[in-house]
């Protein structure tokens, strides 16, 4: 609910938004300016949250990273309906960050891709430093999928601060924006990244063929359609 | 140059709150104009055909508990600077129960006008939220182009009907047609008519009652000598009239229109403290 209340601040609009560990134990939340657009036309919001805010925080001081806020915002006010307790690991600029929520008949695993810097697009950086914008995030994604199929580690639940995914170099060519969302979207039978990339929003405890997320060596979440 | 000013009473907060939205609706971008001891939001878009000209007037003092300005030199002590009003506005519109509302004009990057919103949150602490709206500082040399306009040589003055009634009218015959004729007399009557291939629509008021500028100096000297039924009217874009009335949630003290025959629409609300003119040029 907190989260909730604090992302009413930001425009409806607004695309992108930036959290980060700040001085002192807070937490801040900050519109990200997109550089493409006049960045002196665009409003910045800014707020921070004292750490007491939340139940447990376990941050790297000056980490910060980039999402989208429209998806973070649907599942925070589905959270919110739900009483749901909201866990957000992440890591790097650049890896992906994970909202994760338990409830006793579901486990909710959202990922979204943060933004990372031009120059280390090819590998993850080791320290964390502000990200520029630039780096579009279907980057990100691709090599989150590279990492799905490659049979990464979730490792995340109960370590802070964040899950760890080993990455692969990715491509050489970033995809296409748009070649990236049709992939995502259209259902395309037998074809194994995509089908598991589709299934990573949701997994049910109930799916046929066993045990839920956590655990899995190869996913975040089963695919709830079950190939078996 | 330095601006700094703060509203803490609730009440002030959400009176702001409400004159911001209403030139949010109004203007993409406008000048404000900050002077000891009043600000102004104004619209000099007249030049560019067809534009709609706006001047608010705020006294400050019924607004912000503190209120600081330093102007660009001292014999021009005054601020003018462009901004987003729909900025200030979104930026207020959260601010909702705030303890404290400060605005500041700071030069980080570039000119911004930094709001700080101090709030209680959930757990009960003070929980700080800044908006940092860009702004660029209008330089002294254009000031000229925004005086205060002068009221026009008009025709006809005429008291609006209730505002809520002619908001709702307005609303249906846009979804009509893209302008509309206000036409008034000097006997109280005022007519606004749409006109389509398919059909005419008019509604009519009546007693509406006309303001006594015979009785200040400078009147028009054509008021003198009008034939009190003959009616002055102008066409106007529906869209201007129906975003100003949308604006107005509070219903002001007095709201009259001025209308120069087939030439310009000179709206004026008055309430307590602000008041508003709004020019609607007559199309062609």
């Amino acid at each position: 609910r907190v989260l909730a209340e604090a992302v009413l601040h930001f425009a409806a609009g607004q695309a992108e938004v930036t959290l980060g560990a700040g001085t002192g134990d807070r937490i801040g939340l900050r519109s990200h300016v997109d550089d493409v657009a006049e960045p002196s036309k665009a409003m910045v919001t800014e707020l921070w949250l004292g750490r007491d805010e939340f139940q447990a925080v376990a941050v790297a001081p000056g980490s910060r990273v980039t999402f989208c806020l429209k998806e973070f915002r649907a599942l925070l006010s589905f959270a919110e309906a739900s009483n749901l307790s909201l866990t957000i690991h992440y890591d790097t600029p650049g890896r992906p960050l994970v909202v994760t929520a338990e409830d006793t008949v579901l486990e909710v695993h959202l990922v979204l891709a943060t933004l990372s810097d031009l120059e280390s697009s090819s590998r993850p950086s080791q320290t964390n430093h502000v990200s520029h914008l630039a780096a579009p995030s279907d980057d990100d994604l691709e090599s989150y999928m590279i990492a799905l199929e490659a049979g990464a580690d979730e490792g995340g639940s109960g370590v802070p601060p964040s899950p760890t995914f080993p990455l692969r170099t990715p491509r050489s060519a970033p995809s296409d924006p748009e070649e990236e969302e049709e992939e995502e979207e259209a259902a395309v039978p037998g074809t194994p990244p995509h089908k598991k990339f589709r299934s990573l929003f949701f997994g049910s405890v109930l799916t046929p063929g066993g045990a839920g997320p956590a655990p899995s060596q190869e996913v975040l979440a089963e695919d709830s359609d079950g190939e078996n | 140059m330095r601006f700094r000013a703060k509203i803490v009473d609730l009440a002030c907060l959400n009176h702001f709150s409400r004159v911001t939205g209403t030139i949010a609706r109004l203007a993409r971008s406008c000048a404000l104009r900050l002077t000891a001891g009043k600000l102004f939001f104004i619209l000099a878009d007249r030049a560019a055909g067809g534009g709609a000209g706006l001047w608010c007037e705020l006294c400050q003092g019924n607004y912000f508990d503190e209120f600081q300005m330093e102007g660009v030199a001292a014999e021009h002590n005054e601020i003018y600077l462009e901004v987003v009003p729909e900025n200030l506005s979104r930026a207020l519109k959260t601010a909702q129960n705030a303890k404290a509302f400060k605005i500041k004009l700071t030069n980080k990057h570039c000119p911004c006008l930094r709001v700080a919103v101090e709030l209680t949150s959930l757990s009960n602490s003070s929980r700080i939220v800044t908006h940092d709206i860009p702004v660029a500082v209008i330089p002294r040399r254009l000031w000229n182009d925004f005086r205060e306009p002068s009221v026009p040589d008009f025709d006809v003055s005429i008291y609006l009907p209730a505002l809520k009634t002619m908001k709702s009218v307005v609303e249906r015959m846009k979804n009509l047609s893209n302008s509309i004729v206000i036409e008034a007399n000097l006997s109280g009557e005022m007519n606004l008519k749409i006109e389509t291939a398919v059909v005419c629509v008019t509604t009519h008021f009546k007693d509406l009652g006309n303001p006594p500028w015979g009785k200040l100096d400078g009147c028009p000297s054509s008021s003198q000598v009008r034939d009190p039924e003959s009616m002055a009217e102008a066409r106007i874009d529906i869209k201007k009239l129906q975003q100003l009335l949308a604006g107005q949630q509070v219903n002001p003290t007095k709201a009259l229109c001025n209308i120069v025959s087939k030439r310009i629409v000179h709206f004026v609300l008055l309430h307590e403290d602000v008041s508003l003119q709004y020019f609607i040029p007559a199309l062609a």
